[in-house]
């Protein structure tokens, strides 16, 4: 089992705490003209995304967390799990709901995205950060309009729903950035 | 943290300047007090036993012969040992601007290495030299009229915290710092010590120094480090204190002084105390300085001493909020 001292803390470091993986999000290191020095650390759980606070003795130890980061291609979902491959070594993967979280009304098969393991299983799934979908429901716009102010919802052929300008029509493909879940652009088919 | 190429310098070139002129100033500074400069080994064969520094080492391998603790030698986390060698030689009044190091401190006011003004005045008490400190960071600062303050470490916590530093029970500091919201207060494992140090970085250093310069003094004894402890008097002042001081600016803290310690029996002690904690901790063992005990022993005056961080100091004079910009190279591209 690896271990970190205090005096490794930075943003970026995987530690377990109360057997969870955090992120180091923010480290700061306190300490009095004399005396015991303290290290504030903000960290983000891995699994539910909560940020807290935390503070350590200087000089303390925590056990690393074995979480890293891989790039893997999107194959199907069997109705209950996603399916992933490594596109280098083929192995396959399967990730639940909660490690697919939002990245789900996004993904399509053969996208590649950032899959975070933690101890070799997904811990959770960041959807490529530019995607582009048909869109298979909205409303027809308006004659004319291109100004793309206002605007008028639509759903995506993976459920998901967008704000699109009023000229955009069903059966054409938007470019959506998943960050921030709104349009781009419109987009020729990927 | 700036952004800057690997290879160029952190520190922009007026605040390289900025350092410049204030060490011009400091110098001037001494040399019209008619305080000495000096400068000592920055490399020791003894260390400092204080378990709350890590002190770094190396090894001299070229010089050949004997154990590899006669080849180990210490870079100074202070000046202080030799400099007070140099005051039981009869050198008066000294000062020395050096460098120091401390392993494993990094943040955005440390630096494992950094610069410090260290200076010593016999036959001065510390109030007289807490004086002197505010005319100095005055003169580095050129702020003239920088208002100063002092606030006694027991009033500090009775006045803020509503508890008493030199008595309360360890369960009264941990209730504090719950109460202050103090992440994991609730079950971090710490000694008293370490509660009073921990409430006084979390909840009173940021009020310290707001309108000018705050001075710290009179601490808990368990707190004395190598401060004088001056007995308990009449109520309230029946508590015994260290007579050690630290000063603060917008809560930074930028120098920590004493009126030092004399006695050859009691450093001993204060050394072997050191020592026993570090072992207990499973920390390095350090050797102590056998020939400050020796000085002692042949007779230094009474005097008081103070070291200041140079590089906090000319965050303040700049405006800096990270160590890093005052730097020419932090040790990530040293």
């Amino acid at each position: 089992m690896a271990f970190y001292s205090t005096s490794e803390f930075k943003g970026g470091l995987k530690i377990m705490l109360d057997g969870d993986p955090y992120n180091i999000v923010e480290n700061e290191f306190v300490k009095p003209g004399k005396g015991q020095a303290f290290n504030r650390v903000r960290v983000r759980n891995l699994k539910t995304g909560r940020t807290v606070e935390k503070t350590f003795k200087s000089g303390d130890t925590v056990e690393a967390a074995d979480v890293h980061d891989t790039d893997m291609q999107y194959l199907y979902n069997d109705g209950e799990e996603w399916h992933f491959m490594d596109p280098a070594s083929f192995e396959q993967m399967t990730a639940d709901a909660t490690a697919v979280g939002d990245a789900a009304k996004w993904i399509k098969e053969e996208d590649i995205c950032r899959v975070t393991l933690w101890n070799g299983v997904p811990l959770s799934v960041e959807a490529p950060n530019f995607v582009v979908l048909a869109i298979t429901e909205t409303d027809p716009g308006l004659k004319g309009d291109t100004s793309g102010g206002g605007g008028k919802p639509a759903t995506l052929e993976t459920g998901a729903v967008v704000r699109v300008p009023l000229f955009v029509q069903s059966g054409e493909f938007v470019k959506v950035d998943t960050r921030t879940g709104e349009y781009v652009s419109r987009a020729k088919e990927a | 943290m700036p952004a800057c190429d690997d290879w160029s310098a952190c520190a922009a070139t007026p605040v390289l300047r900025a350092r410049a002129e204030m060490l011009a100033r400091i110098r001037a500074f001494f040399a019209a007090a008619g305080v000495m400069e000096v400068e000592t080994p920055i490399l020791s064969h003894a260390g400092a036993t204080d378990p709350a520094l890590a002190s770094l080492a190396l090894s001299d391998d070229r010089s050949g012969g004997g154990s590899d603790a006669d080849r180990r030698l210490f870079l100074q986390t202070s000046p202080e040992f030799p400099m007070k060698r140099l005051l039981a030689s009869g050198s008066g009044p000294i000062y020395q601007i050096c460098k120091v190091f401390r392993g494993e401190e990094r943040g955005r006011r440390h630096h494992p290495e950094f610069s410090l003004l260290e200076w010593y005045r016999p036959g001065m008490d510390y109030g007289q030299l807490i004086d002197e400190v505010a005319d100095l960071v005055r003169a580095a600062l050129q702020r003239p009229t920088l208002p100063m303050e002092r606030i006694r470490y027991r009033d500090l916590f009775r006045e803020v915290l509503d508890l008493d530093p030199f008595t309360a029970p360890l369960q009264t500091l941990r209730a504090a710092a719950v109460t202050a919201e103090i992440p994991d207060a609730d079950r971090l494992d710490l000694e008293r010590d370490a509660w009073l140090d921990l409430l006084l970085t979390q909840c009173l250093e940021p009020r310290l120094g707001r309108s000018g310069m705050g001075f710290l003094c009179d601490y808990s004894p368990s707190q004395a480090a190598l401060a004088r402890i001056r007995p308990g008097g009449e109520p309230p002042d029946d508590q015994a204190v260290a007579e050690r001081f630290e000063l603060y600016i917008d809560g930074v803290e930028l120098a920590n002084g004493f009126h030092e310690l004399t006695d050859a029996a009691e450093q001993g002690a204060r050394f072997a105390r050191d020592c026993a904690e570090r072992r207990r901790l499973g920390l390095t063992e350090i050797p102590p300085d056998t020939r400050l005990l020796a000085a002692l022993e042949a007779g230094m005056p009474a005097s008081s001493g103070v070291a200041l961080g140079l590089d906090r100091l000319l965050m303040i004079a700049v405006g800096a909020t990270h160590i890093d910009q005052v730097l020419a190279f932090p040790i990530e591209r040293a």
